[in-house]
């Protein structure tokens, strides 16, 4: 029953996330929300990579979040007027932070792991803000755009058909996640699993632990770069708040919210807090009261996210 | 040149002293609870705000006795609403409900006392400098650093001399057996909670007298808490003072020399305590 109602989902998520600008102007949105969406369940994603399947709770992603977003908006701007170049140098810039930070902490664990991270993930933010002659400080990076996709035979016209330029995002959330699958269901991802239920067991097996959580780390942060770099290639534009840690809080909320035990539970949860972050902030000044209510009722009463619940309602 | 020095090493000493009130108060939390509070400082702002509101009844003295002590009450009663659910569950519920705290209050302080910056009037006799020579050397700057310093030696008697603080220091090593041998463990915590957030609070009104208040207050100083209990190792409360005023002085000294690596050089000694001795200065083995 469950392995069907598996592929049903699967179905359902990608029925959904392919037609969907076509609805969500209907229902009196608009596309941008929707590739937003895309992009920070791809960022929830990433950081369910760390956090669900390895169990190691990571407060700092916006930190590589906001130099993969950097990364490509400098690189854009200052030296090749090339889309894919400029999201490949967001994706260099902000794995090569995460591999060279992660031998620091991969060491650590729990609720020291997580401070440590928040921690490192300051330090981007106060380059971000202070080196102003190449970040802009607080006024961020701008005067440029993303680049119409050349591929040759045809361009990709994804500066001004904001469509076009959501399928691209979703191709990439769909590349990524594939990886992703892919990674877990290897011997390697299993090795992670197995982490995660049991590390002192997993040790004692002989597996590299600390060497393990080091590259779940880096795979982990890559991907969030990725998401990064398509974050700032949507809005043609980067500032500081995209590294803050409120930005990392929002990543873990969403991965919480949709479900960390499943695959497909952040991309949920980032829909919902989106929605919902959408419709207040358009109501009320007062927006953030409202999401740190948010964060509270989460904690209290939906701990295993939606994806959690529905599954436990099906197996009992 | 010895002059600028010894103004950056001042400032440092008084910044360092901050952080270490911030981080023994978030220490004490964590040690006893499990709990990183990124709530405290939002804590920290609402002790600056509601001194400023006391002041014109109590006047300075009165609203530096009382609002601290308001603070803590506030802790004490969302430790017992909130927090208390979340013990013994996973660290990140903790640790997203404070983050969710923290947003509210920031946004509730701006509601309530408004986004712009107000001043914060100390004595006028506290602001004068002590001597024409060392005209950095405010009286109020001196003050602080006693105030925080006789603080600090209160908290450390507290802990090493009397039975609550006994229990504190005996269920931060094994909170299960405390239990067993008759204590009231939740009494504890939520006692313990409010400590912490009393020095939170008391670092909110001696910063507003120097920084001025705004919501966001106690954004710069929550995360070289965090540095100065890491540089110190968790668990340990000297340790945390230590660290916070090494990362204070450190970041002193640098911007005399290199003004804008001075909050560079706090991750710097953060990256080197990891490499060198993962736990802390003063950790101890095997504790996280």
């Amino acid at each position: 029953m469950w392995k069907f109602d598996k592929r049903a989902g699967d179905v359902l998520v990608w029925a959904l996330v392919l037609t969907a600008p076509f609805w969500l102007p209907a229902l009196g949105s608009y596309v941008e929300l929707g590739t937003r969406v895309v992009i920070y369940a791809l960022a929830a994603m990433a950081l369910n990579f760390l956090l669900g399947y390895t169990g190691v709770l990571s407060f700092g992603h916006a930190a590589y979040f906001g130099l993969g977003a950097y990364g490509t908006a400098l690189t854009i701007k200052y030296l090749c007027p090339s889309t894919p170049v400029g999201m490949l140098a967001g994706t260099v810039l902000g794995t090569a932070a995460a591999a060279l930070i992660g031998p620091l902490i991969a060491r650590l664990r729990g609720v020291y792991f997580a401070m440590c991270t928040i921690a490192f993930g300051q330090v981007f933010y106060f380059i971000a803000f202070q080196w102003r002659s190449l970040t802009g400080g607080d006024d961020g990076v701008s005067a440029w755009h993303r680049m119409p996709l050349d591929l040759g035979f045809t361009t990709i016209d994804i500066l001004n058909n904001n469509k076009a330029f959501y399928y691209f995002c979703v191709l990439v959330l769909a590349a990524s996640a594939a990886a992703m699958a892919y990674l877990l269901r290897s011997p390697f991802g299993r090795t992670l699993l197995a982490i995660r239920e049991n590390e002192r067991r997993a040790r004692f097996l002989g597996i590299p632990v600390d060497r393990h959580i080091w590259m779940s780390w880096v795979i982990s942060c890559f991907f969030v770069s990725v998401a990064g770099t398509l974050f700032t290639l949507m809005n043609d534009f980067v500032d500081p708040r995209a590294v803050r840690w409120d930005q990392s809080g929002n990543f873990v909320i969403m991965a919480v919210l949709g479900g960390m035990r499943s695959f497909w539970g952040p991309l949920i949860g980032a829909a919902i807090f989106l929605i919902l972050q959408d419709y207040v902030s358009s109501h009320t000044e007062n927006w953030m009261s409202f999401v740190g209510l948010f964060f509270v009722l989460i904690v209290l009463f939906f701990p295993r996210g939606v994806l959690g619940l529905i599954r436990r309602k099906s197996a009992s | 040149m010895t002059t600028l020095l010894l103004f950056n090493v001042v400032n440092g000493l008084i910044i360092g002293a901050f952080y270490a009130l911030m981080a023994l108060g978030l220490s004490l939390i964590l040690n006893l609870s499990g709990v990183i509070n990124f709530a405290h400082g939002g804590f920290l702002a609402i002790g600056g705000y509601l001194a400023y509101t006391l002041m014109p009844y109590l006047g300075y003295w009165g609203a530096l006795l009382v609002s601290p002590f308001l603070v803590a009450f506030i802790g004490v009663a969302v430790e017992r609403v909130l927090i208390r659910r979340l013990y013994g569950r996973d660290p990140l519920y903790s640790l997203l409900l404070t983050f969710g705290l923290a947003f509210m209050i920031e946004d509730g302080t701006r509601f309530i006392w408004g986004a712009q910056s107000l001043p914060f009037q100390i004595p006028s006799w506290l602001g004068a400098p002590l001597s024409a020579s060392l005209f950095f050397l405010t009286g109020y700057r001196v003050f602080m650093m006693l105030l925080v310093a006789s603080v600090v030696i209160g908290l450390f008697l507290i802990l090493n001399r009397t039975r609550l603080g006994l229990r504190i220091r005996a269920g931060t090593l094994d909170l299960e057996t405390v239990s067993v041998l008759g204590v009231n463990v939740r009494v504890l915590r939520n006692l313990n909670f409010g400590l912490g957030i009393y020095l939170a609070g008391l670092a909110g009104v001696l910063a507003s007298g120097m920084l001025g208040l705004q919501p966001t207050v106690g954004d710069n100083l929550i995360m070289p808490s965090f540095i100065a209990i890491i540089v110190g190792g968790l668990g340990s409360l000297p340790g945390t003072l230590f660290g916070g005023v090494l990362i204070g002085v450190a970041s002193g000294v640098t911007t005399v020399f290199l003004p804008s690596a001075s909050e560079a050089v706090i991750y710097a000694i953060m990256a080197a305590v990891l490499i060198v001795r993962p736990r802390g200065l003063f950790g101890e083995e095997g504790r996280f």
